[in-house]
């Protein structure tokens, strides 16, 4: 608890934390003191002047200074309102009136404050042709800039440099004629900007403003609704406004401004043209539009067919990590109690379905051991296998931030990703070789006595056989294997080992490989020999991908577990399911996707039914995908646009995407959030959980839900991780699973006292060369992987304009030594050829891969015709994604 | 310097070497050989000699006389006339009443301690610097007191800020050498951009090792290790000289590592400004220092706790600087018989405008405007009555003749509520209209205002619109009292001292010269505002 101090405000006393700012404390206290440079969360500036305030007889700018013991401070008086008045009435001489049409009037501080101090003729105001002229910049897709309605208060600069990192904006000139802008004036597009809007978020005035909301309602007349960023899983909350039952703008994030582009920029899609609005059949060929009725007495029909004729093991089914946990929940409940069958999975398996298992075989649970706030706490940070600037936008700040106030960032990624400039140590290990280097830090932690011996002993287990282990890989011959060099490892191991308080964040870097497991598990090896975990600051953190990840693992969308992580093998936990829902299920573990999809090829499923999922993109070797669909008796898609995967339905179901509907999303951090509904959803468009409550209702198993909260209260009851987690308590609560009972707080950092398991368990694993390694005919690896301007398959990004005009095709990195031997230029358009198949994409020639390796977007369907579907982990079925041996060379003339 | 029958200064500043010094010292040199003389008598380049409009101007000792307007024709018939023949060229000297050449007993007025080797040795020779008791101070220093004794003696001596706010040296040492963090550092505020003012430039081009041993005497008694330089930016020669004193220095082992053979290292590097009036603020100076935009920081934190990155700090102004070798070497009690009892020393002023001698000249504190109007400055040109005197820079304080006998010292000048400011005394006859004059003080300030903070960044423009409305005569209201207005919310407001000293001017200008200000008010077109408006526009 940090020592407080009192002093008073206005003769009131206030006690704060010590290092409290004056302007903080008098808020506290319900006093408002003006100002418009001061943004909470920014390095306070002073420079606007307004919060000015008489300390002891002296003026000093309450935003800047720090309350001590016994000031007295006051914040108003004539002397002071003369002051301030004077100032604005100084500022708003060149300020444009214009506050009829102005989209930031009503929430513009300045506005009011003209208003409260009575501005109503301006004495300063100067000649026409001494004013500050200048024209209005829209030269890029989102953000529009008013430089004549800039009061020069600096909040995006610092926005910009602070929080995300970019230092794109800043003053130039001087005196009367400061402007911001970037440097030599370019566009956003042409400077490192990621549009991230963050500037247009802490901007007091309308000098900034998103271009899609001019002239698209004013402040009184739009409503706001709280809900969660339906992109990524960081699981921003994000607040819509709203006039006539169309979003206008989005606004919020963490701290109420830290948002990506996407999340900002990217809601336009909810309103896009192509959005589905009817149920489809195919009939002779072509999906025609059908009634509700017609549709699902078809689909309930051709299920109960299939079931009576081939067994309920012959339908599967795939659910969406992008659908609310409500929708989830009745997804897995509906195949397992209705249909009868365990062959339910999602696209976790292609994401973090090692770090499920890794993750619950060392230490009890497979999600992030600490939230993303807390990694600001860390003092050393070990990056690998996550591109967290652009994948997971907002931990990135975190882990800036953390940097920034000093803790040691190691980067180790065979791609000079965003992080690895600002890292203290960056290495670029060959791909595939991280159960190799990862045992090499634990080596030299080891052997140079950095580990937790008091740790160890007390809280894990299998030390002995681990230690055996890792003994085979000193670091010369980890160099050997990975190619990192001895030294550089040796002071990465210690960077890590020996901070006070040291996390780990990985991703799909470290999981989407044939030995994705062991990889984990290697990594989980770390956290338990320096003993960086259970605390604040530390922990094992895998990044999840999507939106609701975690929330559709935790709904039991998995074919081994039921919801809460329940064995499905454990016929007590199955017995507490049958009881609930009154049925026998089924005991037997079902296939994965990739699993089912090469079942469908053989014929032995028949039918699939898939929600907001299009595996004709994002599942592996696509051609196999394509075959084993085609060979289906009924493929049904719930979605909410037109995939490639819908293509090839038998049965389209329009669907209310994010904004259409109540529920929750669980974030990467475990914590749990309202989903809210803001608009009604386009056309006949249902939520997920409705069409299939009516879906199962037809077929025999009523489901009368009539809200998601009803929903939540059953997933309550049966999984106890989420047994204290209701719609009432989020309303109010920040609630991390897991929240066992209503009166649990929740749990931000796990196994603080004991591991979920009970002891940490160390793993011996080993390195083994992966199935593709280079060879003449493919001498490339390719890997694949997330951008920032896109998401998932591209179904909601590729239809919003600018995100879609900024990235608009897809492309191979690969590095200027490669690409000068092979005679290709950036911008050229090459032919990457692997053992399934040959696409043709622009060359992106840049030192962000290392010679040897070639990186492509998933987003686009390319990837992963390239991909292979065989060599899964034997553990986790991950199919190795971020390892494909291929061959890069110029794209012949096309004919 | 060497013996010789004769020296033959050449003052070589920006000025002169515009005017052709190069090629007048190249003319000299080779005459001099042609001739014969260059053993007998001895070329000084120097820096300013006090005078200036007179393009290249070269003195002869032991005879000081003094040229002006010399050229290479010319100094090559002063080589041969003056040098070889003995005979002065009567016709290109300078009047005897010129700025240096002031009547002997009006030079002998001025003590010099700061100036004391400026303009008398070859500021690019260490070892003239030498011969003249250089770098005793230091070796004094470091082999027979302790850092805190110099802090002490600096403290006994009451040393001033020279930079203008006057706060004693003594004290900010202390802090910095108490403060908590490492390392620490020593700047020398060398970012002279006050209007009219050249004291520092005359320091750094004609003595430049002075200010070098004053910065290893800070360092010495702070703890610090490191110290920079900020030289503005346009101060060409000043860099050049600077940086050759530093070799030299480290060649002598009086700066670097174990300087004179001590445990004591202490190195300095110069760096220049980029043309920002502001930077001369510590604070903005400290930021520009970092590679940062050179706003002026908010106080405090102030930099002797947290200066350059974040760490202890000595800013010191070079004329502040430039006194402490001599306080070390002849003691702080020497010192105090120097100037008033709570202003010791002497203090540089640049006499400048409607005077006789204009130029830069040393006096003891507490020495009357009276004295360095009228005796110094040889009093108002052409006969004309003095009208008034802006004292202190473009932030300082406009005085009426009444008020010529206030003493010019830091505590005198603030019971007149003036300021003693960067020591520009700019000398305005009858002729002047003070409207005019403080114009042209508000755009200066309209100009180099930062931007950073509000009131000043659009109070600076709000002034310089309500005083152009009284240069044409055009005002509708009540113009001056919104001008005060203005004047005084920037006085409370504004973020650095910058937008905060306007008042002054303004405040003192009406005081003064209120008549003048309120016809103008009240639209008496007058000639001279009306000119400066063509003239801006």
């Amino acid at each position: 608890m940090k020592p407080t101090v009192s002093f008073t405000v206005d003769g009131q006393v206030v006690q704060v934390p010590e290092g409290t700012r004056l302007l903080e404390a008098a808020k506290a206290i319900g006093i408002e003191i003006p100002h418009l440079c001061n943004y909470p969360e920014l390095t306070p500036a002073g420079i606007c002047r307004l919060c000015l305030v008489e300390v002891d007889g002296r003026l000093v700018p309450s935003c800047t200074t720090v309350g001590e013991e016994g000031l007295q401070v006051r914040t108003n008086s004539d002397s002071l309102y003369r002051l301030r008045r004077l100032v604005l009435e100084l500022i708003l001489s060149d300020h444009p009136q214009d506050c009829l049409t102005c989209d930031k009037a009503g929430a513009c501080p300045l506005q009011r404050y003209a208003y409260e101090y009575k501005i109503e003729r301006n004495r300063f105001v100067g000649p026409d042709h001494e004013r500050r002229h200048l024209p209005v910049r829209e030269d890029n897709p989102f953000i529009r800039y008013e430089p004549e309605k800039c009061i020069l208060c600096g909040r995006c600069i610092r926005a910009c440099a602070e929080s995300q990192g970019r230092h794109v904006l800043n003053f130039y000139g001087r005196g009367f004629h400061t402007s911001v802008g970037t440097a030599l004036d370019l566009p956003l597009e042409q400077t490192n900007c990621e549009l991230c809007g963050q500037c247009v978020a802490v901007c007091p005035t309308g000098a900034l403003t998103e271009k899609e909301r001019r002239f698209k309602g004013q402040e009184w007349e739009l409503k706001k609704v709280e809900t969660v960023c339906p992109f990524c899983g960081c699981g921003c909350p994000l607040t819509l406004h709203l006039k006539n039952d169309r979003i206008v703008r989005a606004s919020g994030g963490w701290k109420r401004f830290r948002l990506c582009v996407k999340g900002r920029f990217g809601w336009t899609f909810v309103h896009h043209r192509d959005r589905l609005k009817y149920p489809l059949l195919r009939k002779n060929g072509e999906l025609v539009r059908v009634s509700w009725d017609e549709a699902l007495a078809f689909v309930a029909k051709k299920l109960l067919e299939i079931r009576e004729s081939c067994g309920p093991e012959a339908i599967a089914g795939l659910a969406s990590a992008k659908c609310t946990n409500e929708d989830n929940y009745l997804f897995q409940k509906f195949m397992r109690a209705v249909i009868g069958t365990s062959h339910i999975d999602h696209c976790a398996r292609l994401c973090h379905a090692p770090s499920v298992a890794g993750l619950g075989m060392a230490l009890g649970s497979g999600a992030m051991t600490n939230t993303i706030d807390d990694l600001e706490e860390a003092t050393g940070i070990l990056v690998t296998g996550s591109n967290t600037s652009e994948a997971h936008p907002i931990v990135a700040q975190a882990i800036l931030r953390a940097v920034r106030k000093g803790a040691k960032l190691v980067v180790i990624d065979p791609r000079r990703i965003e992080l690895a400039h600002v890292a203290d140590i960056y290495l670029q290990p060959r791909t595939g070789t991280d159960v190799a280097w990862l045992n090499g830090l634990a080596h030299v932690i080891y052997t140079e006595g950095l580990w937790n011996k008091k740790f160890v002993e007390e809280r894990c287990e299998n030390f002995q056989e681990f230690r055996q282990a890792i003994l085979e890989y000193p670091p010369e011959r980890v160099e050997e294997i990975a190619g990192i060099p001895a030294e550089e490892l040796r002071r990465a191991a210690r960077a890590y080992a020996q901070a006070e308080r040291g996390a780990i964040v990985y991703s799909m870097g470290i999981t989407q490989h044939a030995f994705g497991t062991n990889n984990v598990l290697a990594l989980a090896n770390l956290a338990l020999l320096t003993g960086h975990i259970g605390r604040p600051g530390t922990g094992v953190n895998p990044l999840r991908g999507q939106n609701n990840v975690q929330g559709s693992c935790d709904m039991g969308c998995l074919p081994n577990v039921l919801p809460g992580y329940q064995p499905l093998t454990d016929s007590a936990a199955r017995g507490k399911f049958e009881r609930a829902w009154s049925v026998e299920l089924p005991d037997k573990v079902g296939l994965t996707v990739v699993e089912m999809m090469e079942a469908a090829r053989q014929r032995k499923i028949k039918a699939l039914l898939i929600m907001g999922e299009n595996p004709m993109v994002s599942s592996p070797e696509l051609c196999r995908v394509k075959e084993g669909l085609e060979h289906l008796e009924l493929l049904v898609v719930m979605d909410i646009f037109p995939t490639e995967t819908t293509e090839v339905a038998h049965v389209v179901l329009p669907a209310a995407s994010f904004a259409e509907k109540d529920g929750t999303f669980t974030n990467t951090e475990r914590r749990v959030q309202r989903v809210r509904k803001a608009v009604e959803p386009p056309g006949e468009a249902k939520a997920d959980w409705e069409i299939i409550s009516e879906l199962s209702t037809r077929m025999g198993y009523p489901m009368p839900y009539t809200h998601p909260e009803e929903i939540m209260r059953e997933i309550a009851t049966v999984a106890s991780i989420y047994g204290g987690i209701s719609h009432a308590r989020l309303e109010k609560e920040k609630l991390h699973w897991p929240c066992p009972h209503p009166d649990h707080p929740g749990t931000p950092i796990l196994h603080a006292e004991r591991f979920t398991r009970g002891k940490g368990k160390f793993h011996a694993v080993h390195y083994y060369e992966p199935a593709e390694v280079p060879d003449r005919e493919y001498p490339f690896i390719l890997t694949t992987g997330r951008m920032l301007y896109h998401y998932h398959t591209r179904s909601m990004t590729g239809r919003v304009e600018g995100l879609q005009a900024l990235v608009p095709e897809a492309y191979v990195e690969i590095n200027p030594q490669d690409a000068q031997k092979l005679g290709i230029s950036d911008g050229d358009l090459v032919q990457v050829t692997s053992r399934r198949a040959s696409v043709k994409v622009r060359a992106w020639v840049t030192e962000r891969v290392p010679p040897g390796t070639a990186f492509m977007p998933f987003h686009f369907p390319e990837a992963n015709r390239l991909t292979s579907a065989q060599n899964l982990d034997p553990l986790s079925k991950m199919a190795s994604l971020k390892c494909s041996a291929v061959r890069v060379e110029p794209a012949p003339p096309s004919p | 310097m060497k013996p010789a029958r004769a020296h033959v200064l050449v003052g070589v500043d920006d000025e002169a070497r515009l005017a052709g010094a190069d090629q007048v010292l190249e003319q000299l040199r080779r005459a001099l050989d042609e001739l014969g003389l260059s053993q007998e008598v001895q070329v000084v380049e120097t820096g300013t000699l006090g005078i200036s409009g007179q393009g290249v101007v070269v003195a002869v000792y032991p005879d000081g006389v003094f040229y002006g307007r010399v050229t290479p024709e010319v100094v090559r018939r002063i080589a041969e006339e003056h040098l070889l023949k003995g005979r002065p060229v009567t016709a290109l000297r300078l009047p005897t009443a010129a700025p240096v050449a002031r009547p002997a007993e009006v030079f002998g007025r001025q003590v010099r301690v700061v100036l004391a080797n400026c303009g008398v040795i070859d500021p690019e020779n260490i070892e003239e610097y030498l011969a003249r008791g250089g770098y005793e101070a230091l070796e004094k220093a470091l082999t027979t007191m302790t850092p805190p004794q110099v802090v002490e003696e600096i403290g006994r001596a009451k040393l001033r800020g020279r930079g203008g706010a006057g706060f004693p040296t003594g004290l900010k040492w202390a802090a910095v050498r108490n403060a908590p963090g490492s390392p620490k550092y020593v700047v020398c505020n060398a970012d002279e951009g006050e209007p009219g003012t050249f004291k520092d430039r005359l320091i750094l081009e004609g003595d430049p090792h002075k200010l070098v041993e004053g910065m290893v005497l800070a360092g010495y008694a702070v703890g610090a290790r490191w110290g920079v330089v900020y030289i503005r930016g346009e101060y060409s020669l000043c860099i050049a000289r600077v940086e050759k004193a530093l070799e030299q220095a480290r060649r002598y082992s009086l700066l670097g590592t174990n300087i004179l053979g001590t445990e004591f290292s202490f190195d300095v590097e110069v760096r220049p400004g980029a043309g920002a009036y502001v930077c001369g603020e510590e604070t903005a100076l400290l930021e520009s220092l970092e590679g940062k935009r050179g706003w002026p920081r908010i106080r405090p934190p102030y930099p002797v706790t947290r200066g350059l990155w974040g760490k202890p700090t000595v800013v010191n102004n070079v004329e502040t600087l430039a006194n402490v070798p001599d306080i070390i070497r002849r003691g702080a009690d020497w010192y105090r018989t120097l100037g008033t009892p709570t202003s010791p020393g002497t203090k540089v002023y640049t006499i400048l405008g409607h005077v006789v001698f204009p130029g830069l000249v040393e006096v003891p504190m507490g020495t009357t405007l009276r004295t360095l109007v009228y005796e110094l400055g040889g009093g108002v040109r052409d006969g004309r009555s003095l009208k008034g005197v802006l004292v202190g820079g473009a932030a300082g304080a406009f005085l009426t003749p009444e008020e010529l006998d206030t003493r010019l010292d830091f505590d005198s000048l603030a019971e007149r509520a003036a300021v003693l400011g960067s020591g520009a005394v700019l000398v305005l006859d009858d002729t002047a209209c003070i409207v005019d004059v403080l114009y042209s003080v508000l755009r200066f300030f309209r100009h180099e205002s930062c931007g950073q903070c509000v009131p000043c960044r659009a109070g600076t423009e709000a002034l310089v619109r309500l005083a152009s409305q009284l240069m044409v005569g055009s005002s509708t209201g009540p113009i001056l009292d919104r001008m005060v207005e203005v004047a005084e919310v920037m006085r409370a407001t504004s973020l650095c001292p910058l937008g905060q000293s306007l008042l002054l001017p303004l405040k003192s200008a009406l005081a003064g010269f209120g008549k003048e200000f309120e016809a103008h008010e009240q639209g008496q077109p007058c000639p001279h505002c009306l000119r400066s408006v063509r003239a801006y526009a």
